[in-house]
């Protein structure tokens, strides 16, 4: 596929798309290798450290319970991360096979997956998973990615369905099929591949989503639960030490703004470099 | 001379106001000879380009082909061939070129990738061999340069070099039909010429058969063997194209002639069609030229066959039953 590596390589090119997927390497390296040689995250090493300000030896503090906040932000990284990559491939293939085969089969089976998708899209995502997640005394973090990847698909395919339908239209389509082209060929090689554009967009800014989304849900404890470190589940900690200790939820907080933003960075750099067009 | 396809009372139909269904082409009829050029001409909306998409059953949806059309091509009935069949048939048997280089080429794949994707689909053979096979056609359609052109995506060519990479994979497969829909519509002059003069080439060096569909009838002078023209979804006349130029006999067909201005002879007001092609939904009853023509009279309220009116020639207009002086042009 060189295809896909020179869409990575004009990104890497655009300064605002090397800086987000530099951070989000820097982010993602930390979230790996960090866990590891920082202190343990749930260790309370002593309980006089409690809601130490950042310093030598804890660079950003300690919260309430003496725990290093620098390796909580770390470690509730690695998770978040995960969930967000996990929950986005989900949607992302769903809405690209629903896209797909509403756009390109059309007829009946498009007016009834389509009618589904705007049923789905009328109720709005955080109360569906509300009401979902509510069942569980503890969520299951496996519950947690297949909830939200599930709940996450529903604009992607009107958005690939759409582009199936311009692109079925164009003269390199209707030159594969009169070529005798098979189906599944014209399906991967000619409508995936120049949809492809619209799509990471779409992947990146909902790694951006699904991160705030995880983080809005163990805010609320229903997301990752306690004592697993998570950024929301941070901040919710930090509510009760807001004044006394404000690293405990500024650290968190940070966390999540640079890394969806430097997501919503690369996605942006990598739409303008998947049409060689405008390279 | 064999006959490598023949298209019988073709009709195509797409679905109008109240359940009607109305026809865009609408009986047309013609063969095509191993080695000959057929042009195909008429003005937008006459019904060519459908005539063309039909033969690979190619219309799109909710058009389709009506019962009682013919095609065949060879001993192939290609009107009852489904899915893979028909896909066999597809690039293998006919070629298509279409109009518009700048969007009949994949924006995200190399030169290279398009052409072997023919031969892939058809052919079982490596990689490898595809490649060499591309890099052949490429020299075939005049690429300078070919090796270094597999590896540019489409932007980074020009117009006629697209049209150029069009016609190589149209050819990837070896059709013995090649269709060329308005292949040079979108081109300059200059690489319009070059583009014809390399599918003259091609169509005597592998015999193939053309089927040249254009609205233009000074491309179609030097390049046809015979010329068949098309108003309102029929074929009005047709004949070998030296008989078409100094006899144009339709009054449709004169009426096109006397809209393209001369360079020698004395200066004249161009004389162009009055009105424009009716909508197919709406054709008139009887001779569908008859609000337009010149030379209607009462016997233009029945629709006329086509009749014979010389060696190969023939119109579908009741004035060739009524004897009038011949009309070199």
């Amino acid at each position: 596929m060189t295809a896909s590596l020179d869409i990575l390589r004009g990104a890497w090119r655009n300064p605002r798309g090397r800086t987000g997927a530099l951070i989000l390497l820097i982010v993602a390296l930390a979230a790996l290798v960090g866990p590891v040689l920082l202190p343990d995250p749930l260790a309370q090493p002593d309980v006089l450290g409690a809601g130490r300000p950042p310093g030598l030896g804890h660079p950003f503090g300690t919260d309430q319970l003496s725990r290093d906040v620098l390796s909580r932000v770390v470690t509730g990284g690695r998770i978040s991360l995960a969930v967000a990559l996990l929950a986005v491939t989900l949607s992302v293939t769903l809405g690209a096979t629903v896209g797909v085969v509403s756009g390109y089969w059309g007829g009946v089976i498009d007016a009834a997956l389509m009618r589904l998708v705007d049923g789905a899209l009328a109720i709005p995502r955080l109360f569906i998973l509300l009401l979902v997640l509510a069942v569980w005394e503890r969520v299951p973090v496996l519950a947690l990615i297949l909830l939200i990847g599930a709940t996450g698909w529903f604009a992607t395919s009107r958005l690939v369905r759409g582009e199936v339908l311009r692109l079925r239209e164009e003269g390199y389509v209707r030159a594969a099929e009169a070529l005798g082209a098979r189906r599944r060929r014209i399906i991967f090689r000619h409508l995936l591949p120049n949809a492809l554009g619209p799509l990471l967009v779409a992947a990146t800014l909902g790694v951006g989503d699904v991160i705030l989304l995880e983080a809005g849900l163990s805010f609320l404890g229903l997301g990752i639960q306690p004592p697993t470190p998570s950024w929301g589940g941070m901040i919710l900690d930090s509510r009760e030490v807001m004044i006394s200790a404000p690293w405990t939820g500024i650290f968190p907080g940070l966390a999540i703004v640079i890394t969806v933003l430097s997501a919503n960075l690369f996605g942006d750099a990598l739409r303008d470099a998947v049409d060689p067009r405008s390279a | 001379m064999t006959r490598v396809l023949e298209v019988d009372n073709l009709r195509v139909s797409f679905p109008g106001a109240n359940h009607s269904r109305f026809n865009p082409v609408d009986g047309v009829s013609f063969s095509l000879q191993r080695g000959e050029t057929l042009a195909l001409v008429g003005e937008s909306g006459c019904g060519k380009s459908l005539t063309s998409l039909a033969l690979l059953q190619l219309i799109p949806a909710p058009g389709r082909i009506d019962r009682g059309s013919v095609i065949r091509l060879g001993d192939t009935d290609v009107l009852s061939l489904r899915g893979e069949a028909l896909r066999r048939i597809r690039g293998r048997r006919i070629g298509m070129i279409f109009q518009d280089p700048m969007t009949s080429l994949n924006p995200v794949f190399t030169v290279e990738a398009q052409i072997t994707e023919g031969i892939l689909a058809h052919f079982r053979i490596s990689k490898a061999e595809a490649r060499d096979r591309a890099l052949r056609l490429l020299q075939e359609v005049g690429i300078p340069d070919p090796a270094e052109r597999l590896k540019a995506y489409p932007h980074q060519l020009s117009g006629g070099m697209r049209q150029r990479v069009m016609i190589a994979i149209a050819l990837s497969a070896e059709p013995e039909i090649l269709v060329a829909d308005e292949p040079t519509t979108a081109l300059d002059v200059t690489v319009q010429a070059q583009i014809l003069e390399v599918l003259d080439d091609l169509r005597s060096r592998r015999g193939m058969a053309v089927l040249l569909i254009t609205h233009d009838l000074g491309i179609v002078a030097g390049r046809a063997d015979r010329v068949a023209v098309m108003y309102a979804g029929q074929i009005v006349e047709e004949a070998p194209t030296s008989r078409l130029f100094s006899h144009p006999s339709h009054p449709y067909t004169q009426g096109l002639f006397a809209s393209i201005p001369r360079i020698r002879g004395p200066l004249q007001r161009l004389n162009p069609i009055r009105g424009s092609v009716p909508a197919p939904a709406a054709w008139p009853t009887g001779c569908r030229f008859r609000p337009r023509c010149p030379k209607a009279f009462d016997r233009s309220e029945t629709e006329p066959p086509l009749i014979p009116i010389g060696p190969d020639h023939r119109m579908r207009c009741w004035l060739a039953e009524t004897p009038q002086p011949d009309s070199p042009r």
